[in-house]
């Protein structure tokens, strides 16, 4: 394991009211340990937070920020850089629609028509009722399995229209 | 009827898999499942990492060289070349070995394959390239969907590490090494390898500008190593059996050495992943996928991701290496083809490509982050019939000037690549695009 | 020096730098967006392209980023390759896909090196024709306006703002081409460098907001080389006029103070030229109390004259703020007996400290530029980023210097930016910081100690005790502070260039001795190092080489009878003394004569004011920190546009007053025959004469142009006054005309230079075409001269620290410490309306665990009272503050010095345990 230099004490620090969780703190404390510097546990941190809240509010980042010694700017820089930090709320499920080329030739306009219909919601939308967000996503790397989809944890292809209600029965 | 969990899998049996031919995954087992320690112990896991940790690094970087594993990242670098220029020894700090599991270019599923159901043999992998470049630490950077290779590497590290495989002092050599799983959090430029070390550093991930390589200067200014999943797979059997060896599995399909994990996806009948002697001819490969679906024609094909250029039917015979590939005015790429039938638009698919570059750029340089959008929206307009005289010439020039040398990185280059082939062998169907005034009846005034 | 083919032609450049660099210090045109020479190259916008060929028969060549490449031996490139070209064209119109296309309307239009690379790469016409994304602008603070839809991505904003000035507020977010340069929420930029930011952006996306929102096209100010006087570091400035007010101040290059950069106090802090209530006529009054009535010129002459030559005895006040010639002239006009330096006797003592240390530590007093140069730094006794900001941003590139010599030892050249910053991580050359409070460098320290002045000072007789045992001991040191200055000393001693930097934040000379035996320590171990001696005030270093008495000297004399008459020049007495001691003083004058451009509390007493030219409407020198001597030229001519006003240059008036005493026939005074009269009187001084060029100089038979010439509607400035157009003004004092008429050009080198125009340069970017190269120095010679050099001979080490006694906490009283602040803490920027906005509320400041002992909450305010003074302000719990003391910000309360001991008295009810 690479020396960790010393550190500011890692602090759970309040912005908008919003407070680290001390599990989250622990979290991110030992994913610190695993580099060279404490930045690299930024996105880590960012995902401790998401999994605890679905999303990452504005208060966390000034929280993140300092709980690794970090600029606020900088923090936010990072995460708005990257497509699975979601700075705003999404829903219940997220569901990442794979638009890449080989899901886009293997009926890719049909699938997100049908999800669209289905849901009521375009891309970068919540359903009413906050059960789905729907997003498209980079080739999932299931190209074999095209038109390929992910709902939160869980990849799925080939996905024809007509089994989406089953699908989405799944995630309540 | 619910939609299938999708699981990655070969399409080769058992059978087909030998040891001697099938480096990469004869150890894979017929289910699917994952292949835990005891029964990559069995299938003589961690052999070559016994061998050549009692040997000293710079052999191994020799042995890598003879065999001339070239990169399956994309690009067909030399590993032992790679190795070699990287600087260790002397006063200079131990860097890092970060396998580059970012796999997100798109047709491309082969790294994801590996690690859900063979994760040790990344590791072993890893600890031997680590054991060559005097790395303290590994890192495999892995994309954050891949949840399921999350769980298999995961694993198989704390399977390795508590016998002893990683951690101090491996096998009694005095080597030390341990690796660490980092998830991304999207971003397909996080797979350039500049860009994924500062991802790593947990910051943006814009590229670095070369030089420094980072084999001078790489994660936290550390001499590091950036290999991909399967250019890592490949190392335990080089080291076990040698360069000789490795160089024969071509069969003399091809001047490089080895198999590669080739796929096929789009509209073929079975699309799927198969270990093949490197320079297996492409019509081959799109023979064991079953041939089109539906009983269309072949258009086109992009031999290795979104950012090769597309090839014709009359290129099916050329062997699938990276030499062929690229006198033939493409790139082998990852080796994943993508099959394009006849019935679909090129407009169309050009659109869905450069969109997804578009929105992969990082936004660091100029042409990339202004030129893709702009491309986009041409496109777009030509898609929908609504082109103007001069679009096309536009999209020529904006193709070349997102070519290699005129951006920061090789991101917008790979954009570059498909367009510029698409122009050129379907520019009829491009220039349909372009609306034409109406004709004015006869006699009235402009 | 290598040898690079440029479009054929052979050059010799300097190998260690890139091909941009190379080719704008050749003075050939090549557009570039991301690269700023104090900032590197990151090779992101494109915009540098060229053709680079492998050697003299390649004729197809490869397209390189200029600013990404060597500019090694034997290198050809085609600058002006067609396949270069377009490309540059195509990058300039990718930039302005987005682009609003607002110029007319934009604060940039004019001065836009966006605009200039536009017209440079023969971009005309547009071919995008889709919808332009948009962006939300913000609120950044008083200085800035944001603009992010004529935001080009070149990256500089956040370069300058983080690495180079270490700012965390400031931002790029999201990615593609949806990127955003902001903060992470509205709200005031927190670096006292940000408004750098309107010169460093290449567009109009961060501009300085204009003043009371009358804004003016720079071609058509009218500005004059300058200096800032807002802090002793003489900070170059081109302040820019119209319509007789001040409507910006740009950074004006000079390659040994502060190149590209400004403090924003700097920047903002002239908006006290512009105040209404500004005296421009001479006021008398005839009996103290009354309302004061105008005079005109000759009147007011005869009546001060009347008054002072009736006066038993007349002293005069200087001023730390005004220049050499004005202070000079008032030491003519009442004789060295009766001279006083016009700062309190702690002050003056510190002064007259620097200036004999500066002189006889055996350490040279570095320039900003040189500073930058250092490899190890200890800041004894002062916060640089309040009390001389600008010297505080050249510190830090002095520690992150390490980061490039990391680099040479890798190949890696010091432009790679991003390279040399990966290879060094936080790797830093050691800056040790002991100060009571917490300093904005601390976060770079590799240690800081917070302690009370008198451990401040034994520390450092200590580490020079360390680096030199013959140095005398400090008696009873604690082991804590042994082993500071173990670590201070090793540190010191193990660098090349060691740097020790104090001041008189602390209004102590213990400090002071201490920071120069460190330096003569070092010294004897042959060290090239350096020591910089901060002083608050402009030309606190020039004042205190005439001479003086300090201000309790003539109070005393006052109240003792021996004084009756005072003249007191640019100098507001009640913001050094206690108000009710000095009040009492002046009631006993039968005159005071005040000077000044400001409506002060000491100006509101005077029998006669006579309204003083600032900055803006005179000439004179001043000597900053580092002891170099440097001309300000008027900018403008305040009568041109409002004739009724009599401002006139201290000197001017004091030279008046003397002709008018002596009743000799009145005749006009110029500046050279003032600075020739101040250097002849005083050899300190002897070669300030050589700072500038004398009124006479022309170049090429032409005097020197303040306005651009492009200056438009001259003719109609007076429209409002009559229609006939009046000659512009004649300037007998400077080598300048008030207008755009006569040399403004860059061929023929000059060191004093009004505004930077290149053609096809109109932004700050123009400066690099007077250079010597790029980041080099200013081809005529950097302006000013040095009058501080160390003198050689073998120094004694001072005893005084050795005697000192720790600082030891007394119950129920508290030790003062009066500390500089940047914004507010500063006599005249205090008066400009921005820098009053920006300013943060002050507040009394104590650690929080004497807050906490004495259970008072953050907030409840406080009385505190001294033997000197008080003060009622709110309570601030300052971590790190060191214990026992009472931090008071500057300019809030005179009277309350550091050094006094005071009580402190709840006034809201006490926190309810
Ligand atoms: C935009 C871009 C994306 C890339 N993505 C990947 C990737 O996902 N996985 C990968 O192994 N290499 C990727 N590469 C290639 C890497 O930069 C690098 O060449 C590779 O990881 C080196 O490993 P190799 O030599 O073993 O192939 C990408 C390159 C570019 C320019
Ligand atoms: S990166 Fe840009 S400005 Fe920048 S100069 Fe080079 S290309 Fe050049
Ligand atoms: S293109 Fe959709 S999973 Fe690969």
């Amino acid at each position: 394991m690479p020396e960790t230099p010393s550190l500011p004490t890692l602090l759970a620090t309040d912005g908008d009211g919003f407070v680290l969780d001390p599990e989250d703190l622990e979290a991110m404390r030992a994913e610190r340990d695993h580099y060279e510097q404490p930045q690299a546990a930024c996105i880590e941190a960012l995902k401790i937070v998401q999994r605890r809240h679905g999303w990452v509010p504005d208060g966390a980042i000034p929280a993140v920020a300092s709980a690794l010694g970090l600029g606020v700017a900088e923090v936010e820089g990072v995460a708005t850089f990257y497509s699975l930090i979601f700075r705003r709320p999404v829903g219940r499920h997220v569901i990442l629609l794979c638009d890449s080329s080989s899901c886009f030739l293997c009926g890719f306009d049909a699938l997100r028509a049908a999800v669209e219909e289905r849901l009521a919601i375009g891309f970068g939308e919540t359903t009413a009722d906050g059960r789905f967000t729907l997003l498209p996503v980079c080739c999932l790397g299931a190209c074999d399995g095209a038109p390929a989809l992910m709902i939160d944890d869980d990849t799925f292809g080939p996905v024809a229209a007509g089994e989406l209600d089953d699908l989405l029965e799944a995630y309540p | 009827m619910s939609a299938a969990v999708y699981h990655s899998r070969l399409r080769q049996s058992a059978e087909e898999r030998r040891a001697e031919t099938h480096p990469l995954t004869w150890r894979l087992r017929e289910d699917g499942e994952l292949v835990g320690l005891a029964e990559y112990l069995d299938k003589d896991g961690y052999g070559a990492v016994r061998e050549a940790l009692a040997g000293d690094p710079e052999a191994v970087i020799a042995t890598m060289k003879t065999a001339n594993v070239r990169g399956r990242g994309g690009a067909g670098f030399s590993a032992g070349t790679k190795w070699g220029l990287t600087l260790t020894g002397g006063d200079l700090p131990r860097g890092y070995l970060v396998c580059n599991a970012d796999e997100m270019e798109p047709g491309t599923f082969k790294d994801r394959l590996l690690m859900e159901q063979l994760p040790h043999l990344l590791i072993e992998g890893m600890i031997l390239a680590g054991f060559a470049n005097r790395s303290r630490q590994g890192y495999v950077f892995l994309r954050g969907e891949y949840r399921r290779a999350a769980r298999a590497l995961g694993q198989a590290i704390d399977e390795a590490r508590e016998a002893g495989w990683l951690g101090g002092d491996i096998g009694g050599s005095g080597f030390d090494f341990d690796i660490a799983l980092h998830t991304g959090a999207g971003r397909y430029i996080c797979g350039e390898e500049t860009a994924l070390i500062n991802s790593l550093e947990g910051r943006r991930a814009n590229p670095r500008a070369k030089p420094p390589f980072p084999g001078q200067s790489g994660a936290w200014g550390k001499p590091t190593v950036v290999n991909n999943v399967e250019t890592l797979c490949n190392v335990p059997g080089v080291l076990r059996h040698g360069a000789d060896w490795y160089q024969g599995l071509s069969g003399g399909l091809s001047e490089d050495g080895g198999t590669k994990l080739f796929g096929v996806s789009g509209r073929v009948a079975r699309p799927g992943l198969w270990e093949l002697p490197m320079g297996t001819p492409a019509a081959e490969l799109l023979d064991r996928a079953g041939g089109l679906a539906g009983g269309r024609d072949l258009k086109a094909w992009l031999p290795g991701g979104a950012s090769t250029g597309f090839l014709l039917p009359e290129h099916l015979a050329l062997a699938l290496d990276f030499d062929t590939i690229g006198r033939a005015g493409s790139r082998l790429g990852t080796g994943l083809m993508t099959v394009v039938p006849d019935d679909q638009p090129m407009p169309a698919l050009l659109r869905n490509l450069e969109t997804f570059f578009a929105r992969e750029s990082c936004g660091w340089c100029t042409p990339c982050r202004e030129g893709l959008p702009w491309t986009v929206r041409l496109l777009e307009a030509l898609e929908r019939g609504e082109g103007e005289p001069g679009d096309l010439e536009r999209l020529e020039s904006l193709a070349r000037d997102l070519g290699p040398g005129r951006t920061f990185c090789a991101h917008a280059p790979g954009a570059a690549m498909p367009l510029e082939s698409a122009l050129t062998h379907f520019r009829e169907e491009f220039e349909a695009g372009i609306a034409r005034p109406a004709p004015r009846p006869v006699g009235e005034e402009g | 020096m290598a040898t690079i083919h440029v479009d054929g032609r052979p050059f010799e450049v300097d190998e260690r730098h890139n091909l941009l660099q190379a080719c704008l210090s050749l003075g050939l045109d090549l557009p570039y967006f991301c690269w700023h020479p104090a900032l590197g190259s990151v090779g992101a916008c494109r915009q540098c392209a060229v053709i680079q060929y492998r050697d003299a028969d390649d004729d197809r060549g490869s397209l390189v980023m200029a600013c990404m490449t060597p500019a090694a031996e034997g290198t050809r490139i085609a600058v002006e390759a067609p396949e270069a070209r377009d490309f540059r064209r195509g990058v300039i119109e990718w930039l302005m896909v987005n682009h609003p296309h607002d110029c007319p309307v934009c604060e940039e239009g004019g001065h836009c090196h966006l605009q200039d690379m536009t017209v440079m790469t023969g971009h005309a016409r547009r071919h995008y024709r889709f919808t332009k994304r948009t962006h939300r602008n913000q609120y950044l603070g008083p200085f800035l306006g944001h603009e992010m839809n004529r935001c080009i991505s070149c990256y500089r904003c956040v370069r300058f703002y983080r690495d180079h000035a270490g700012g965390e507020d400031l931002g790029v977010f999201g990615a593609n081409d949806n990127l955003y340069f902001g903060r992470h929420r509205e709200g005031v930029l927190e670096s006292p460098f940000a408004g750098n930011l309107s010169e460093v952006c290449p567009t109009g996306v961060f501009t300085d907001r204009p003043p009371d929102g009358r804004y003016t096209r720079r071609w058509d100010l009218q500005f004059a080389p300058s200096v800032c006087h807002q802090c002793a570091v003489g900070c170059n400035i081109s302040p820019g006029e119209r319509y007789g007010e001040l409507r910006r101040v740009e950074n004006r290059y000079h390659g040994e103070i502060n190149r590209y950069f400004l403090c924003d106090r700097g920047r903002y802090g002239y908006g006290y030229v512009n105040r209404a209530d500004r005296p421009r006529l001479p006021e008398w009054r005839e009996a103290r109390g009354e309302a004061a009535m105008t005079l005109e010129v000759d009147a007011a002459l005869d009546r001060g004259a009347d008054r002072l030559r009736g006066a038993r005895r007349v002293i005069g006040v200087g001023s730390p703020r005004a220049s050499l010639e004005s202070n000079h002239r008032l030491h003519e006009l009442v004789g060295a007996e009766h001279f006083c330096l016009g700062v309190t006797r702690a002050a003056a003592d510190g002064l007259a400290t620097m200036a004999r240390l500066q002189r006889q530590s055996g350490l040279p007093s570095p320039s900003l530029r040189d500073i930058e140069s250092h490899d190890a730094v200890l800041v004894l006794g002062e916060d640089p980023l309040n009390s001389a900001a600008r010297l505080g941003l050249a510190l830090r590139q002095a520690v992150l210097g390490r980061r490039e010599e990391l680099a040479a030892a890798r190949g890696v050249p010091a432009w790679n930016a991003q390279a040399v910053q990966t290879l060094a991580q936080d790797r830093r050359h050691p800056l040790f910081v002991a100060y009571p409070a917490a300093t904005g460098l601390d976060g770079l320290a590799e240690a800081t100690w917070r302690l009370a002045p008198a451990d401040i000072a034994r520390l450092g007789a200590a580490v020079a005790h360390a680096l030199d045992p013959t140095a005398p001991a400090v008696e009873g040191l604690e082991e804590e502070l042994a082993e500071a200055a173990a670590t201070i000393a090793s540190g010191l001693g193990a660098a090349e260039r060691p740097l020790v930097v104090s001041g008189d934040a602390l209004a102590s000379t213990a400090v002071l001795e201490a920071a120069g035996s460190v330096a003569r320590a070092l010294a004897r171990r042959a060290k090239p190092g350096g020591l910089s001696l901060i002083r608050a005030e402009a030309n606190a270093t020039g004042v205190a080489l005439l001479g003086g008495r300090p201000l309790e000297w003539a109070l005393d004399e006052i109240e003792a009878g021996r004084a009756d008459a005072l003249v007191v020049l640019e100098n507001d007495l009640h913001a050094r003394l206690p108000h009710a001691r000095l009040d009492h003083a002046l009631a006993r004058l039968t005159s005071l004569v005040v000077l000044d451009h400001q409506r002060t509390a000491t100006w509101a007493r005077a029998d006669l004011g006579l309204p003083a030219a600032s900055f803006a409407e005179g000439d004179g020198t001043l000597v900053n920190l580092e002891g170099r001597a440097q001309r300000f030229f008027q900018v403008f001519e305040p009568s041109f546009l409002r004739p009724e006003t009599r401002i006139r240059e201290s000197w001017r008036w004091l030279h008046a007053l003397q002709g008018a005493i002596r009743r000799r026939r009145p005749e006009d005074t110029r500046l050279d025959a003032e600075t020739r009269d101040c250097a002849r009187h005083h050899p300190a001084l002897a070669a300030i004469t050589e700072a500038a060029a004398p009124a006479d100089h022309r170049v090429q038979g032409l005097r020197l142009a303040r306005a651009p010439h492009r200056y438009s509607g001259r003719t109609a400035l007076r429209a409002h006054l009559g229609v006939a157009e009046p000659r512009p003004p004649a300037d007998p004092d400077s080598p300048f005309a008030f207008s755009m008429e006569g040399y403004a050009g860059r061929r023929w080198p000059r060191r004093d230079i009004a505004f930077a125009w290149a053609p096809g340069w109109n932004s700050p970017q123009a400066w690099n075409k007077f250079t010597d190269e790029v980041g080099g120095h200013l081809r005529a010679g950097d302006p000013g001269v040095r009058l501080l050099d160390p003198v050689p001979g073998a120094y004694a080490y001072a005893h005084a620290p050795v005697l000192l006694s720790p600082f030891v906490r007394r119950d129920g009283e508290w030790l003062l410490v009066v500390l500089p602040r940047l914004f507010g803490g500063e006599e005249t920027s205090r008066r400009a309306p921005l820098i009053a906005e920006r300013a943060s509320a002050p507040v009394l400041a104590l650690a929080p665990e004497d807050a906490e002992a004495m259970g008072l909450a953050e907030g409840a305010t406080l009385e505190l009272v001294t033997a000197a003074g008080r003060v009622r302000l709110p309570l601030s719990c300052r971590a790190g503050l060191a214990r026992g003391l009472v931090g008071v910000p500057a300019g809030v309360a005179p009277g309350l010095a550091t050094g006094q001991w005071g009580r402190l008295r709840p006034v809201t009810p006490r926190r309810t345990p």
